[in-house]
């Protein structure tokens, strides 16, 4: 009795508004133009800067309002949340943001659309990496590399190859206590992938030659392995670097534990602070990363904007990456966060160059960097490259063995 | 009345087992066509996905699994009856006592794991204890010790618990008894407390057991996914679903679904079973008695 008084009054009501289960007035979007509000599934990292350009673009679209939605912090469960969306076809997320290594797996799969999206005044290697097949599915809007960051009150030049960087250390450290040599990220997780990377491509290899073929029998492999394996070996990293990640480091850095770190560029906002929490503020700076005959190359990082396969407002959602993208607004971005961005311009600005002066290494360092291996099952790729490379570093395994291992792993994985 | 409680427990309980043994035996997501993308749908497998089960990645993680269960289950159970005859006593803080021992049961396991993490860390307070530098947190046979304190510290007070409720049932007229005949403490213990309180106990145990055998969040929290040496089955079977391989993660987790119950019914079978007698013989006692 009760239920139907009420869903009488229900009908009552709509039949009162005329537009009951419709858009609302003022939403000329029908259903099929592929416009209305999106949803934006952001990282916590940037969420402050970011939700000024989302703010921004709601400014100038009150049609299509985009609301942003945090994905987890750890990439392992924003991939996997990503994932779970795309295999139960939700449109919960219009526009996503995702890892650069991501962009061959979502797209083979057809989880993401295909981008018509201008590239120019980009830099070539971040948008290589929104690329499957050579084509566009995913736009770069945050970027990075590995860079060198040193004392400067203990090393006048920055090293340029590992040997240069041994021969400091010899001559610095007998005249500290309680710090090393060197320390990049070599916990077995995705930070260990782009750090044995990292190591191959400054030995002048690459993990994958162009063809998509592994690499790892070759010389570089080799050097790049035994510089790791044997740093370890030597002391020259110290052996708990076998447990950092990012974070590990970085403390162990601002403690003056290290004298050089391998990190990414948003450690340099954190060393610089003054509030005591940097034991290191005012006397280290950053450098590209060396290699073993020269200058090394870094592995890429960054993340991209991919519209979601499943995303009912597909157009709204290419033109919201394509505004998030556009200079004025990556220039404002930049101005308020330390994130690198793919823009080439910025990194010749003199005014960015005044409140980041490490910009300029970081260009240099972004233009010769890798990227990590293009698959499609990337997740299978990078977890055989930490397998024998975690056994590499611990010495678990002989740097020929685990080699070879890796290249008999990968090449099924990449067919 | 039973079928409405049938249809949630198949929904519940049976669907999902049911869905993830049917998963086991296909293959999805894994074929490419010509221009690269994924080729949609499944195919039947057959045991395909199974083969991993007699490998060295999956035998290993059922040791580790099996090694940790009965590592910490028995640890688990002598610091739980110690914790539970502790508390049973009155004496002055001893609600204080009780609650405090409760605190470790009551925090997050993703908590505790975190917080343990730092104690275990190359600078952390463990190493700085012991005065040692062990690198607690790499892959090694430290992991394992480090995994297997955390978790006694974490669920002994469970046990502890359980026991407790189990000893407050027992009549203070049998320790009466037991003091006139002479009994010393020891004798107390072996003979009058610990085969009264042996049924909670065995619910302790088993509770403790299965939940041992499908443990995840300790190591991966700690240690870190795939790190050899504490990798149980639960961590095998997430990283292959994080991986997109929801046949072999399916059958991994069949496989496991089929160990934890083989023991379970093993355990009621030879505890349970011995339990019950003792059900049924004071059932006949009383019986005569009353005759």
């Amino acid at each position: 009795m009760k239920a139907t008084h009420v869903t009488a009054a229900a009908l009552a009501l709509c039949a009162g508004l005329a537009a009951c289960g419709s858009p609302t007035p003022g939403q000329p979007a029908a259903e099929g133009s592929g416009r209305g509000p999106i949803t934006f599934l952001g990282g916590k990292f940037e969420a402050e800067s970011v939700q000024k350009i989302v703010d921004a673009w709601n400014a100038a679209h009150p049609d299509e309002k985009a609301t942003v939605v945090l994905l987890p912090e750890s990439a392992d469960e924003q991939r996997r949340k990503l994932i779970q969306n795309a295999q139960t076809k939700s449109d919960a997320g219009d526009v996503m943001l995702i890892d650069a290594v991501w962009t061959s797996e979502f797209a083979a799969n057809r989880w993401v659309a295909e981008l018509t999206l201008d590239t120019t005044g980009f830099l070539p290697n971040p948008v290589e990496t929104g690329k499957y097949r050579g084509k566009l599915y995913a736009m770069p809007v945050f970027t990075g590399t590995g860079l060198l960051y040193y004392r400067t009150d203990l090393v006048k030049e920055p090293p340029k190859t590992w040997d240069e960087m041994k021969r400091i250390c010899e001559e610095v450290l007998p005249k500290q206590t309680g710090m090393s040599c060197y320390g990049g990220q070599f916990d077995k997780y995705e930070g260990l992938t782009v750090n044995f990377s990292e190591a191959v491509a400054s030995a002048g290899g690459e993990l994958l030659d162009a063809s998509g073929q592994p690499q790892l029998t070759g010389d570089a492999a080799r050097q790049a392995a035994r510089f790791l394996a044997d740093g370890f070996k030597s002391g020259m990293i110290p052996k708990e670097a076998i447990t950092y990640k990012e974070e590990e480091g970085r403390v162990a850095f601002q403690e003056g534990k290290l004298l050089f770190y391998r990190n990414w560029a948003y450690g340099y906002e954190a060393a610089q602070k003054t509030d005591g929490s940097s034991k290191v503020n005012g006397r280290f700076d950053v450098a590209p990363i060396p290699g073993l005959t020269g200058i090394g190359a870094g592995t890429l990082g960054g993340n991209n904007l991919a519209v979601s396969a499943f995303s009912k407002h597909k157009r709204t959602a290419q033109d919201f990456i394509a505004f998030m993208t556009s200079p004025e607004q990556i220039r404002a971005f930049a101005r308020t966060s330390s994130m690198p961005v793919p823009l080439a311009s910025i990194y010749d600005d003199p005014e960015m160059i005044k409140k980041y002066p490490y910009l300029p290494a970081l260009k240099e360092g972004i233009l010769a960097a890798k990227p990590r291996p293009k698959a499609v099952r990337y997740g299978d790729v990078t977890a055989a490259i930490q397998e024998s490379a975690y056994a590499i570093v611990t010495g678990a395994k002989p740097v020929e063995q685990g080699l070879s291992e890796l290249q008999a792993a990968l090449g099924p994985l990449l067919k | 009345m039973l079928s409405p409680t049938m249809i949630v427990l198949a929904l519940v309980v049976f669907y999902p087992l049911v869905a993830a043994m049917r998963e086991s035996f296909y293959e999805s997501g894994q074929r490419l066509d010509a221009d690269g993308f994924v080729v949609e749908g499944e195919w039947f497998a057959g045991l395909a996905n199974y083969a991993g089960v007699v490998q060295q990645r999956f035998l290993n993680a059922a040791l580790n699994t099996t090694l940790f269960t009965v590592v910490t289950v028995a640890l688990e159970v002598v610091l739980g009856v110690a914790m539970a005859l502790v508390m049973r006593r009155a004496f002055r803080g001893r609600a204080f006592l009780r609650a405090s021992i409760l605190v470790p049961w009551a925090v997050p396991t993703a908590v505790a794991g975190l917080m343990w993490k730092w104690i275990f860390q190359a600078d952390g307070v463990a190493n700085a204890l012991l005065g040692t530098e062990i690198l607690w947190t790499a892959d090694g046979p430290w992991a394992k010790l480090a995994v297997v304190v955390a978790d006694v510290w974490k669920t002994s007070p469970f046990v502890g618990l359980l026991v407790l409720a189990g000893l407050q049932i027992i009549p203070a007229e049998v320790y009466e008894a037991a003091r006139v005949d002479g009994a010393t403490p020891r004798q107390t213990f072996w003979r009058v407390t610990l085969p009264l309180v042996k049924p909670a106990l065995l619910v302790a145990v088993l509770f403790r057991l299965m939940d041992a055998l499908r443990v995840f969040d300790l190591p991966y929290v700690m240690i870190g996914p795939r790190k050899q040496s504490v990798e149980t089955l639960s961590g095998l079977i997430w990283d292959e679903a994080t991986r997109v391989h929801y046949g072999p993660a399916s059958a991994y987790g069949t496989a496991l679904f089929l160990y934890i119950a083989v023991i379970a019914f093993v355990f009621v079978k030879l505890l349970g079973a011995d339990l019950l007698s003792d059900v049924r013989a004071r059932r006949k006692e009383a019986a005569r008695d009353g005759a």
